[in-house]
């Protein structure tokens, strides 16, 4: 591990140390494959350090049928990256997938939600699994719901997980494994060599392949090796309670409780910039929803709230490219760093080592189809 | 409709009653807001309710806090104390709570004059009931009436440490020893800072008073202590250290720890200032012009929450607040400001001078910067300094990284008694220095606020903009 | 009432004695006391026990830094113990680890 970025030498260059870059790393690693990690400084935009920590798959990909197969597909792989990460790692990742609640206020909410599912599930063919409840069976599964809780949508494969040991297992498997973390001022520019590339300044390194997973990062790094990344900054705030003792046995869309007690209430989503800042306004009105879902939270204290900069594409769904005119450069972004972290770390990283694509859609995720039509 | 106040002053040591003093002597509505119950701060704790006795025992220097009351008392200052502060956001919006009640008010000027706290006093067993800051006993002492009896220990360093054994002896009490933990050779390396000290020569004598009232009372003194662990299961109940090629262990009820008093950059750093890091004390400062000025317009420091300066100064640094602000506000022409400042300023200088001795004189000794792998540094979350150095090792640059990785910071005190140790640790085990290190990024709020709290500041129940995320929770 | 408290009060005149009741003992304190105060002057050194690994823990900053001294006090649990005053026939209990939800108002 070094402080310095310097100039050396390696096989795959992962640009990005959060859950993004460090699953693809590990998986390369996994491969057999030499890998550096290029990170940042102890203060940048970090998505993976303010997420909510949700293994959610209900409601992804109501637009685009193979986001949900690919969210599926990484949250039934969880348990096992989970049980590989917690032998190497010691550490208990808290991964519990009983299902989950997206719990709605009213009576509109609640069938808008099953409208987008029960849509989703056709376009699925009917494989899709999710149940609408209303306020007497949910009150069953969550008895301490407040009496203006319309319902909830079930969705029986969501779970949760605690997301900054997901990153800090992910860091100590992928070094324990002899893969390099090199962190330092963010990398501004790649190079395309006669083979192989330069990273950052000359000398810089050198790598033979480059795997973009940068986040908003990768807007400018993706076009300096023929590649596409038109992702935008799009803030979340997440309200972080003192531990209580447990009350909440499922993670909910907007509340769940974590592995040591504690509450986190999200999940705002602003369209703000470059600015992870907090605001109180939103703080209130996330504070005054959870109440209304759970009543007796109200005198429970915030200590800490959190903004992070989501990575959002255009539409919202994940890129998944390799370069047609620098052959070796990969791009992989998306803000689901979480839930994805299997599918990214046991199914994109082999084919990114050279492997076959994991999945037959996996073409829908090219920033191709954020191509503009000739027409105006 | 959030209400529009010209000045807020937060904060009613002397820094604040000074600059409140100041702005409303010069025609600015100004309130005045302090968490506490009473005014004084901590070093003129419950001066408002303390008899002539109690200021007798506590002396001079605490009894001079009764000078700034004045304002309070003619109402000339809308004081609102027990109110706990919990956001103040870049535009001057200040958020609190008090009785049971959260409320927004907007500030065209804010003066933060939040204070000092102890500096962190880190080793094995030092979060043993029983294990208190020597800070702690003046406190009870000034707002309760108590002193320390039976088996007292003080150990540490520093003038406050002399200062609380006098008092204990004043008051009938016993101080069963004194651990100085100040490392041998720290008065040559504070030598060359001595002409300074000279230009405060009340400060010099008073310590050697201090000093020879210990001797006189015969206080064993262990100088050069080190290797400090309480020992104890449910409470303390002895204090192992070593001395001069010994080792001791000492019964001990009470132990009492003192390392200097650090800023207290909660707000400040909510705000995302800038700050500095100052070597010689070992701690960091906001980045302030010469009347206190921050970088974000409209707010400004005074006092030991910009750097310590000691209880004199701060209530001159308040007064030259006080005054930008009234100037600013269109109470006070430039030219009477400076000219009201111009006084202030040089009492203001002298007593700065003597900073430089103190805090040379009385820096912390090296193992409580970077304490041995099991002592807990972040008492909150329980994480070891140990533990802060695997992090290290797993590629953590700051403590930012080490908070994600291990919680160190997370806790209720939201990394107000581990900041200065994490980054320390971090900066030894990288062989980096403090501005590389950094510091914790302070989230609001910056008390703990209740849900209810919170979502009364959603009145018009309009949410965020651009709605919940229903989708994309990831 | 035996006091074994490393803390003895000060002849004091002008403030009113109180009680408060810690657990199931009555303490006696003076109007202005701190929580914390009148306990640590009563004897007593713990205020909780900690959610992460059960240690005890008592009162260290008394200036509301330090979140150390964290008490149930009348119901409201969490409460820092040097920041609220003493009233009569206040409620005062140790925080044993993580604090509970209880349905309704907190004043049971």
């Amino acid at each position: 591990m070094g402080d310095k970025q310097g100039m050396g030498e390696t096989e795959y260059a992962v640009i990005g140390g959060g859950l993004v870059g460090l699953a693809v790393a590990f998986g390369l690693q996994r491969e057999g494959r030499r890998v550096t990690v290029f990170d940042e400084g102890d203060v940048a935009f970090r998505a993976s350090r303010g997420n909510f920590g949700l293994v959610w798959v209900q409601g992804k990909g109501v637009a685009m049928p193979d986001y949900a197969r690919w969210t599926r597909l990484s949250a039934a792989l969880w348990p096992d990256l989970a049980a590989e990460l917690e032998a190497e790692s010691g550490l208990d990742l808290e991964l519990r997938q009983p299902g989950g609640f997206d719990i709605c206020l009213d009576d509109e909410e609640l069938a808008a939600g099953e409208a987008r599912l029960g849509a989703l599930r056709a376009r699925l063919g009917g494989d899709y699994p999710f149940e609408v409840m209303g306020h007497n069976r949910l009150r069953r599964m969550l008895p301490h719901i407040g009496p203006k809780v319309a319902g909830a949508i079930y969705g029986p494969e969501d779970g949760h997980t605690n997301p900054l040991y997901l990153l800090r297992a992910l860091t100590a498997a992928f070094t324990r494994r002899g893969g390099q973390i090199v962190s330092g001022p963010a990398i501004q520019d790649i190079a395309p060599l006669g083979s192989g590339f330069r990273i950052g300044r000359a000398p810089g390194w050198r790598a033979e392949k480059v795997v973009l997973c940068a986040g908003l990062g990768n807007a400018r790094l993706a076009p300096q090796v023929g590649l596409d990344a038109p992702v935008k900054p799009n803030r979340g705030q997440v309200l972080i309670c003192e531990r209580v003792k447990p009350f909440l046995p499922y993670p909910t869309a907007q509340v769940r409780q974590v592995g040591e007690g504690a509450v986190q209430i999200g999940d705002s989503k602003e369209d703000v910039g470059f600015d992870d800042s907090t605001t109180p306004r939103v703080a209130a009105a996330m504070a005054k929803r959870a109440v209304r879902i759970f009543p007796m939270l109200e005198n429970v204290r915030v200590v800490r709230t959190w903004g992070a900069l989501r990575v959002m594409s255009q539409d919202g769904h994940p890129v998944y490219d390799r370069s047609q005119t620098c052959p070796g450069a990969y791009l992989v972004t998306c803000h689901s760093g979480v839930t994805l972290a299997a599918g990214h770390a046991l199914r994109l990283a082999p084919w990114i080592a050279g492997g076959e694509p994991p999945v037959p859609y996996l073409e829908s995720f090219s920033a191709q189809r954020f191509a503009v039509s000739p027409a105006a | 409709m959030t209400k529009n106040v010209p000045l807020i002053v937060i904060g009613a040591g002397p820094a604040g009653l000074g600059a409140a003093a100041e702005a409303a002597g010069a025609g600015v509505e100004t309130l005045l807001l302090d968490e506490q119950p009473g005014p004084g701060g901590q070093i003129y704790r419950a001066i408002a309710r303390s008899d002539a006795a109690r200021r007798a025992l506590l002396g001079p220097d605490y009894a001079r806090g009764a000078a700034l009351l004045p304002a309070l008392e003619s109402g000339a200052v809308d004081y609102r104390p027990g109110a706990n502060i919990w956001q103040i956001t870049p535009e001057r919006e200040v958020y609190f709570t008090r009785d049971g009640k959260a409320q927004v008010l907007q500030a065209a000027r804010i003066v933060l004059a939040t204070g000092a706290m102890e500096r962190p006093m880190p080793f094995p067993g030092w979060t043993l009931p029983g294990v208190m800051t020597a800070g702690a006993a003046q406190i009870m002492l000034k707002s309760a009436g108590t002193v320390p009896q039976g088996e007292v220990v003080l150990a540490g360093s520093g003038p406050l440490l002399l200062l609380l054994a006098s008092q204990v002896l004043d008051a009938g009490g016993r101080v069963a020893a004194l651990v100085d933990t100040t490392p041998r050779g720290s008065l040559m390396a504070a030598l060359p800072h001595l002409p300074g000290m000279l230009r405060a020569p009340s400060t010099l004598k008073k310590g050697l008073a201090l000093l020879a009232r210990l001797r006189r009372a015969g206080v064993p003194h262990y100088k050069g202590a080190g290797d400090l662990r309480a020992r104890g299961t449910e409470k303390i109940e002895a204090l192992r250290f070593t001395a001069g090629g010994r080792e001791y262990d000492l019964p001990c009820a009470l132990l009492l720890l003192h390392l200097g008093v650090v800023p207290n950059l909660q707000i400040t750093r909510a705000l995302g200032l800038a700050h500095d890091w100052d070597p010689l004390p070992r701690c960091w400062r906001p980045r302030l012009d010469s009347w206190g000025n921050t970088e974000h317009e409209g707010i400004a420091v005074a006092g030991d929450g910009g750097g310590i300066v000691g209880a004199e100064a701060s209530e001159h640094q308040g007064r030259l607040a006080g005054l930008q602000a009234a100037c600013q506000l269109g109470k006070l022409n430039p030219a009477d400001r400076d000219a009201k400042a111009a006084g202030i300023r040089r009492a203001l200088a002298a007593q700065r001078a003597a900073r430089p001795f103190l805090d040379r004189l009385y820096r912390p000794a090296e193992a409580f910067l970077d304490p041995p792998d099991n002592t807990l540094v972040c008492r909150c979350e329980e994480v070891t300094a140990g533990q802060i150095r695997d992090f290290v090792r797993l590629g953590c640059l700051g403590p930012n990284q080490t908070k994600a990785f291990g919680r160190a910071g997370m806790g209720p005190c939201q990394g107000r008694f581990c900041g200065l140790t994490v980054s320390e640790v971090i900066a030894r085990a990288r062989g980096a220095g403090m501005e590389e290190v950094g510091h914790y990024r302070i989230r609001p709020p910056i008390k703990p606020v209740t849900l209810a709290e919170l979502a009364a500041m959603d009145p018009d129940d309009t949410g965020p903009e651009g709605g919940f995320d229903r989708d994309d929770a990831a | 009432m035996p006091n074994d408290s490393p803390f003895r009060r000060l002849p004091e005149a002008g403030r009113r004695a109180v009680t408060i009741a810690f657990e199931d003992r009555t303490l006696p304190a003076l109007e202005g006391d701190s929580v914390a105060a009148a306990i640590l002057a009563a004897g007593i050194a713990t205020t909780r026990h900690t959610p992460v690994s059960g240690a005890p823990r008592g009162p260290f900053c008394m200036m509301g830094v330090c979140f150390d001294c964290l008490m149930e006090i009348d119901g409201e649990p969490n409460r820092q113990a040097c920041m609220v005053e003493v009233r009569e026939g206040m409620r005062v209990r140790p925080m044993m680890g993580a604090r509970g939800l209880s349905e309704g108002s907190a004043d049971d």
